[in-house]
């Protein structure tokens, strides 16, 4: 993902695509013909992978854009966010239904996947992520079907979405705090295996500011991407917004980080030769070098540095979650982890069908605002234009 | 009462007929090569462990507050109030959470299989409701593990560490344990290699999850009112503005 990538027209990328999904296509059959002891490195010592630390943990936080942007135009009322939101809403809807697919590679009987429905275990954090993410999964269709709804003309199906977008978006505000925070939750029934720098009864706090860190990131990554794309103008004012409050949240976020590692007694680690360390580091360094640069107003206001920035963002927040998934449970459960080459091609794959139905979605549908003239947050109500 | 095991590593000869018993009763196939594994796997639940000069025995420890079972989000595994952890195969969807959430590492998976099943000890659950020992309980040779009521266990325990002190290190493992655990051990020397993970808490894990998880219905209630409170105030803004407008209009 380097600043050349303009894949919607370039040939090379559309024959990494096809690799791609001939490589998975591979994995595929091989994971389910063959078991997951043919496709994974798992063992029974180490029985998550990449496929929960980046297809869940990852997917999941990176949609969480969804719900920050949902609730800044319809809560807060913030209009000049309206431009985004659809292709936020988009971005997020997509990233659920990668994680419930990605699932089925994981989950040794996958066809059950509908069990937490009928069989419940309320202590359980697990049993609760389920219901979050398939409700919000629901919550964000209904905000998404809009979209559609346009492009069909269904002017009373967009009537009625209208009517009750707003208990939807609060719906969806009050899931995706409960479900983001819980993939943090996840982790603090183990606290001899995972490693102090990660293991912290905050983790769940942690887990849902870094979420909305993400979130705001990907909406600057994929506006970025769609007006290369689409030859559309970029919502520069706007990114710079985000870009103002991703700092603020990152200066937070990291704050607390310390302060937090200070209060457990857990900063002389930080002395310690080991992987854990470099890796915390690179995760930290991640999120702070962005935070710094995103104060400068000069760095806001370039479209590049806000781009580096955002993709920094997101690689730091990748990396937190594999340290907490993966690199912080090694040592823990005495055994090192790499991934099969095939559980890698999964992964990719998932992310390129992620990219591909986003292009079709925005190609076919009308996620992005009419070009206008006018100066963006002008007032112009796409859902009210197109009912004319 | 409550079904527990005793193992005393001071009478454990080593002779691994508790692995083969127990392979017999889940139907696996045991021979010289798997005896020879010392680790637990979906090719045997218990094992026999060479701990220094003794031996032990690696097995479900069946928790009184299991972490495997609270962390399952479709209850296939459950701690029964006769003491043994249980397993509902129907049930599992193979998140595989109980698995690394086990502070023993106990519970293992079929990797191999296309429909792969969680396996691990339940203490002979269909023997113990019968009042029975456990297949290994049964054939053990040396008296090593032996089952009862898990408070005559204890008190079998303290009389053992009591009349022969020399013999054992004076410790009963399993009965503060993350909470109490229905398997007991001692041994001539500390027990801390069970599962790999020394240092676990005495509180029970389940605890930590549970901590938080109560708290979605204050989480639920304070997100609700505050969005919709929030929603309220710049929707009136708005509301507001408006009436301001068409009344300097009328004038």
């Amino acid at each position: 993902m380097g600043g050349a990538l303009r894949w919607p027209r370039v040939t090379v990328w559309r024959v990494v695509f096809a690799a791609l999904m001939g490589a998975t296509l591979y994995a595929t059959i091989v994971r389910f013909g063959g078991g997951l002891g043919k496709a994974t490195n798992l063992s029974d010592r180490f029985p998550w992978g990449i496929w929960v630390g980046f297809d869940v943990m990852c997917g999941v936080g990176l949609a969480a854009g969804g719900f920050t942007i949902a609730a800044m135009v319809h809560i807060f009322n913030v209009e000049k966010y309206k431009p985004i939101l659809r292709p936020t809403i988009l971005t997020a809807f997509l990233g659920y239904l990668l994680v419930i697919f990605g699932l089925m590679f994981d989950l040794g009987r996958p066809y059950r996947i509908w069990h937490p429905l009928v069989m419940w275990n309320p202590h359980s954090v697990m049993f609760e992520v389920a219901w979050c993410v398939m409700l919000y999964t629901s919550v964000l269709a209904m905000e998404f079907a809009p979209t559609v709804f346009e492009k069909l003309g269904w002017q009373g199906a967009l009537r009625w979405t209208r009517a009750i977008s707003v208990p939807v978006v609060i719906a969806g505000v009050i899931l995706s705090t409960l479900h983001q925070s819980s993939l943090g939750s996840l982790y603090l029934i183990f606290p001899y295996k995972l490693y102090p720098l990660w293991y912290t009864p905050l983790l769940p706090f942690f887990f849902y500011v870094s979420a909305i860190c993400v979130g705001f990131a990907m909406t600057i990554f994929e506006s970025w991407h769609s007006s290369r794309a689409f030859g559309r103008r970029l919502e520069a004012p706007l990114l710079m917004s985000v870009g103002r409050v991703l700092a603020v949240l990152l200066l937070v976020y990291l704050t607390m980080r310390f302060l937090d590692l200070n209060y457990r007694g857990a900063l002389p680690l930080l002395a310690l030769p080991r992987t854990e360390t470099y890796l915390f580091a690179l995760e930290i360094g991640l999120m702070a070098v962005p935070m710094v640069m995103l104060f400068r107003k000069r760095v806001r206001q370039s479209t590049g540095a806000l781009y580096a920035c955002a993709v920094m963002v997101i690689f730091g927040f990748v990396a937190n979650r594999l340290n907490v998934s993966v690199t912080g449970m090694e040592a823990g459960s005495g055994v090192h982890y790499v991934p099969k080459w095939m559980e890698v091609a999964v992964t990719l794959g998932l992310i390129a069908v992620g990219f591909a139905l986003f292009r079709v979605a925005a190609q076919f549908l009308p996620v992005f605002p009419e070009e206008k003239p006018a100066a963006p947050g002008a007032g112009g109500d796409p859902l009210a234009a197109a009912g004319r | 009462m409550s079904r527990a095991m005793l193992f005393d590593g001071s009478l454990c000869v080593g002779c691994r007929q508790c692995e083969a018993a127990c392979s017999e009763r889940w139907g696996l196939k045991y021979d010289e090569a798997i005896a020879a594994e010392e680790k637990l796997s979906e090719r045997k639940l218990t094992a026999v462990v060479t701990a220094g000069e003794s031996y032990l025995r690696r097995l479900c420890m069946h928790c009184s507050y299991p972490g495997c079972a609270s962390v399952c989000p479709v209850k296939a595994l459950e701690k029964t109030p006769l003491g043994p952890v249980t397993y509902d195969e129907s049930r599992c969807i193979g998140c595989r959470y109980c698995m690394v959430a086990c502070p023993y590492q106990v519970p293992v998976y079929e990797w191999s299989r296309r429909l792969p099943r969680v396996r691990k000890c339940d203490m002979c659950y269909e023997r113990q409701k019968e009042g029975r020992p456990s297949a290994c309980a049964e054939i053990c040779p040396a008296g090593a593990t032996i089952c009862g009521e898990r408070d005559e266990l204890i008190a079998e325990a303290r009389r053992r560490l009591a009349e022969s002190p020399e013999q054992y290190h004076a410790h009963i493992y399993g009965v503060e344990e993350l909470g109490g655990t229905s398997v007991l051990f001692i041994a001539p020397r500390p027990i801390e290699y069970l599962g790999g993970n020394p240092g676990l808490p005495e509180e029970p894990l389940p605890e930590l999850t549970w901590r938080v998880l109560s708290l979605i219905p204050n989480i639920v209630t304070v997100v609700a009112v505050s969005m919709g409170g929030v929603w309220w105030i710049t929707h009136r803004r708005e509301e507001v503005a408006e009436a301001e407008r068409r009344e300097r209009e009328g004038k």
